[in-house]
C-alpha cells in the first residue's frame, strides 16, 4: 500500500558516488525537479555509497556496513530519492536481504527500503506528475538500465515524462532493453567483451538518426558516452533528469 | 571434458576476434530472441505457467528421494534397469560396463548434455567404441572434433560454410551448400548407423515417477531412431530431471519449446518405457537408466537448490549479452552462459571457474527469461561472495574493496578524496573534457573515452551553493 504523499514531504537526495564526481549537473536537476513537485530536499552530508560495489564483488561485511550508514543517513527523511535505478534498486532489494539475519537492522534496512524511490519512478508512481515545464530541442533516444528496468519496473515513467518535454522527439532504438555492457566492476574487468556489447548498443543507437542518448543510470551513460566519442560520434548523452529540468533552448 | 574455465579471459578475447564465430553469434542470437517473443506473446497464461512451473520443480525438490525412489520402482517393473552413478567416473564405469556386457561395438546418441558432462564420448572410444552423434548440431561438431557451444545448439557457433567444409571432408562428393541437402547427406550417413548400433544412449528430459517413462524432445527424430533401433537403450541424466506424472510432464512441455527454440512445440516428443514387450514391434532387448549425481545432491543441500530447478532450454545463454558476444566455448566447460556460469563451479569448483561468476553484468535478462524463475543473477552474486569468503577473489581485488570500504565509511575523508579526484581527473581531461588514457585505468580507457568531471563535486557545490546539507 503505497500511502498519500503529503503537500510537501521532506526528500533526501540520494547522491550516487559517479554523479557527485563526474556530473554534478544531474544532483541539481533532480533537485529542482524534486523542489519543483513540492519536496523539502535536503542531501545529508555522512552519506558516501549504497554499497553495490562491495555486494557485487561477494563482500557482504562491507555492503552491510555502507548500508548502515545510508540507513542511518536517510531513515528520518519522508523519502530517499536518488537519480539511479541501480543505487536505488541496491537500497530497495538488497539491504533488507542484506540484514536478514539482523532483525532489527532488517527492520530499518525495510523501512528505509520501503521509501526508496528513483527519481522517474518517484514523480510519476507516488507524486502523481504526468508531465514538467522544460524544453530540449533535440531527437533522442532512450536506453532503459537494467537494474531500473528489471529491478525497479522502470520503463513508462521516464518515457511519459520525457513525451512533455518541448522540442523533444523521442525514437525507439531496437533492443534497448538489452544491457550496455557497463556492469559496475564489469567493464574494467572484461573490458573486451564490454566494448563489443556497448559497440552494439551504439549501432542501435545510430540507427535511429537520434542526436542525444538519455537514461537513467550514469554508469551506462559514461560507458555508452565514453565510447562515442573514442569513435568519434558527435551523438551526445544525458542523464533524464537533465532533459527533465532544461528549461533553455538547447 | 577437461575444464579449461580458467582460460576464460583469453578464450573471450580470442572468441571476439574470430570473425566467423562473431558471424554466427549475430545470426542465432536474433533469431532465438524473436522466436520466442513471438510465442510468449501469443500465450497468455506464459507467466502463470512459469510460476506453476517453479512451484511444481521446488514441490519435487522438496521430495526429491520420495520421487526417485517411486520412479526407480516404476522403471522396474516395466522391466527396466536403474543404475545411480554418484560422480562422473562412476556413471562413465556403469555405462562401459554395459557396454562391455553386451559385446557392444557401435554406440549411437541421441543429444544429451550429461553424457558431456561425465565426458562418455571419450571414456567410449578409448574402450574401443565407435561413438555417433545422431542430432544434427552433435554430429557436426563430432566432425569438427568440438565440443557443444550451446546446450540445445551445439553447433551454433558454426557458419553454413563451415558446415559445407566439414561434410565435403567426411562425406566426398560434391560440395553442398544447401540447408536441405546438409541436413540430407547428415540423415543418409546416419541412417545405416542406427541398424548397426548396438548401444543407443539418449538423454532424458523428464522423467516420469508414475509410469517409469523417459522423455526426451528432438526436432530431427533422431533420438527416436537411437532409442528404439539398438539393442540396448541407455538413459543418462540428472537426478533433478524427476517429475510426479506425465500431466506435470506437460505443463514443463509447454514452456520448454517455447523458451527454448521459439516453437510452439517440439516436432517429436518421445516416451520410452522399459524394454520391448513381447507385443511391441520394435523397441530395445534392454533398458537402464542411470541417475548421475555429480554433485546435484550437494546443490540440494545448500543455497543453490534453486539452480535444480533448470530445464536446459538456452533460453538465459541466448538473452545472455555476453554469451552473445563470446559464445559459448569461452567458457570453457560443458554449460556455457549464466547456466553455466553457475553450474560449473558447482559441479568442478569454485576456483576452476573463478572467472565465470565475474563475467557477468548482472543485467537479470536471463533470470527475466527463465522458464522456471531461477534467480540466476542472485546465485552468480551467491557464489562470488563464497569465492571472496574462500579467499579465491585475487588479493589485488580483496585490498582494494578493504581499502575502499575503510574509505567510504568515513565520509568526510571520502568526500575530500571525492573533491581531489575530480581536480585531478579536470585537469587531465583539459579542455576537451574527455580523457584517453589514465594510468591504473586503462580497463576503461582501452576501448572508451573516460568522460572528465567539471572539477567540482556535487557536495562541494551544493554546500557552497545551499548553504545546507
Amino acid at each position: 500500500m503505497i500511502e498519500t504523499p503529503k503537500a510537501s514531504p521532506t526528500v533526501g537526495l540520494f547522491v550516487t558516488c559517479l554523479m557527485n564526481l563526474f556530473r554534478p549537473s544531474i544532483g541539481f536537476a533532480t533537485a529542482k525537479l524534486l523542489e519543483d513537485a513540492g519536496c523539502i530536499v535536503s542531501v545529508p552530508a555522512s552519506q558516501t555509497c549504497c554499497g553495490q560495489p562491495a555486494y557485487n564483488a561477494g563482500d557482504n561485511d562491507a555492503a552491510r556496513a555502507l548500508a548502515k550508514q545510508v540507513i542511518t543517513a536517510f531513515e528520518d527523511y519522508d523519502y530517499l530519492v536518488g537519480p539511479s535505478g541501480s543505487c536505488m534498486a541496491t537500497i530497495r532489494h538488497d539491504f533488507p536481504v542484506l540484514f536478514a539475519a539482523d532483525r532489527n537492522w532488517r527492520d530499518r534496512a525495510e523501512a528505509v527500503a520501503a521509501k526508496s524511490w528513483e527519481l522517474t519512478s518517484f514523480l510519476v508512481d507516488i507524486l502523481g506528475i504526468t508531465s514538467v515545464q522544460a524544453r530540449f530541442d533535440a531527437v533522442a533516444t532512450y536506453h532503459d538500465s537494467c537494474s531500473g528496468l528489471r529491478g525497479l519496473g522502470i520503463k513508462g515513467q521516464p518515457r511519459q515524462l520525457l513525451a512533455g518535454v518541448e522540442g523533444l522527439t523521442l525514437r525507439e532504438m531496437k533492443d534497448s532493453e538489452v544491457c550496455c555492457g557497463f556492469g559496475g566492476t564489469f567493464c574494467v574487468k572484461y573490458p573486451e567483451i564490454s566494448v563489443k556489447i556497448v559497440d552494439d548498443k551504439i549501432r542501435n543507437i545510430r540507427a535511429t538518426g537520434a542526436d542525444i542518448l538519455i537514461g537513467g543510470d550514469l554508469g551506462c551513460l559514461m560507458n555508452i558516452a565514453g565510447r562515442l566519442t573514442r569513435i568519434g560520434s558527435p551523438i551526445r548523452v544525458y542523464h533524464v533528469a537533465e532533459v527533465l529540468a532544461e528549461t533553455r533552448l538547447a | 571434458m577437461d575444464i579449461r574455465s580458467h582460460e576464460f579471459q583469453a578464450r573471450a578475447v580470442a572468441a571476439l576476434h574470430d570473425a566467423s564465430l562473431q558471424q554466427a553469434l549475430d545470426k542465432a542470437r536474433d533469431g532465438f530472441v524473436a522466436k520466442r517473443a513471438v510465442q510468449v506473446a501469443e500465450l497468455s497464461e506464459f507467466e502463470a505457467l512459469r510460476e506453476a512451473a517453479k512451484t511444481l520443480k521446488d514441490h519435487v525438490l522438496d521430495h526429491l528421494d520420495h520421487y526417485l525412489e517411486r520412479y526407480e520402482a516404476a522403471v522396474v517393473a516395466a522391466g527396466g534397469h536403474v543404475h545411480w552413478a554418484r560422480d562422473d567416473a562412476e556413471a562413465r564405469r556403469i555405462i562401459l560396463d554395459i557396454c562391455k556386457r553386451v559385446d557392444a561395438r557401435t554406440v549411437t546418441k541421441g543429444k544429451s548434455m550429461v553424457s558431456e558432462e561425465i565426458g562418455l564420448n571419450a571414456a567410449l572410444i578409448d574402450a574401443g567404441l565407435t561413438v555417433v552423434e545422431t542430432d544434427l548440431g552433435e554430429y557436426i561438431i563430432q566432425l569438427a572434433g568440438e565440443a557443444p557451444s550451446h546446450i540445445i545448439a551445439p553447433a551454433v557457433h558454426k557458419t553454413r560454410e563451415q558446415v559445407s567444409d566439414l561434410f565435403e571432408k567426411a562425406h566426398g562428393g560434391p560440395r553442398l551448400t544447401e540447408i536441405a541437402d546438409l541436413v540430407d547427406a547428415a540423415r543418409l550417413a546416419l541412417r545405416e548407423r542406427y541398424f548397426q548400433a548396438d548401444v543407443g544412449i539418449t538423454g532424458g528430459n523428464f522423467l516420469i515417477a508414475e509410469t517409469g517413462s523417459s522423455l526426451i524432445v528432438t526436432n530431427e527424430g533422431n533420438g527416436d531412431l537411437t532409442q528404439t533401433l539398438a539393442r540396448v537403450h541407455i538413459v543418462t541424466a540428472g537426478i533433478e530431471r524427476v517429475v510426479p506424472t506425465l500431466d506435470d510432464a506437460t505443463l514443463f512441455l509447454r514452456l520448454l519449446a517455447r523458451s527454448a527454440t521459439g516453437q510452439e512445440t517440439e516436432t517429436y516428443t518421445t516416451l520410452s518405457t522399459g524394454p520391448k514387450r513381447a507385443a511391441d514391434l520394435d523397441g530395445p532387448e534392454e533398458y537402464h537408466v542411470v541417475l548421475v549425481d555429480n554433485g546435484r545432491s550437494r546443490m540440494l543441500a545448500g543455497p543453490f537448490r534453486e539452480m535444480l530447478r533448470c530445464i536446459r532450454c538456452g533460453a538465459c545463454m541466448n538473452h545472455c549479452p555476453v554469451y552473445g558476444a563470446i559464445g559459448g566455448h569461452a567458457y570453457g566447460w560443458v554449460y556455457p552462459g549464466p547456466m553455466g556460469s553457475v553450474l560449473t563451479p558447482l559441479i568442478k569448483g569454485l576456483d576452476a571457474a573463478y572467472d565465470l561468476p565475474n563475467a557477468c553484468t548482472l543485467n537479470s535478462r536471463c533470470a527475466s527469461v527463465c522458464p522456471v524463475k531461477i534467480p540466476l543473477p542472485d546465485l552468480l552474486r551467491r557464489l562470488r561472495h563464497q569465492q571472496f569468503k574462500q579467499a579465491i577473489t585475487p588479493r589485488r581485488q580483496r585490498h582494494a574493496l578493504a581499502a575502499w570500504r575503510l574509505l567510504a565509511t568515513r565520509p568526510k575523508l571520502y568526500h575530500a578524496l571525492e573533491r581531489l579526484t575530480a581536480r585531478a581527473l579536470a585537469a587531465i581531461g583539459g579542455r576537451a573534457g574527455r580523457i584517453r588514457r589514465l594510468p591504473g585505468a586503462r580497463g576503461w580507457t582501452e576501448g572508451r573515452d573516460l568522460p572528465a568531471p567539471p572539477g567540482r563535486t556535487f557536495l562541494e557545490r551544493w554546500q557552497t551553493e545551499r548553504g545546507q546539507s
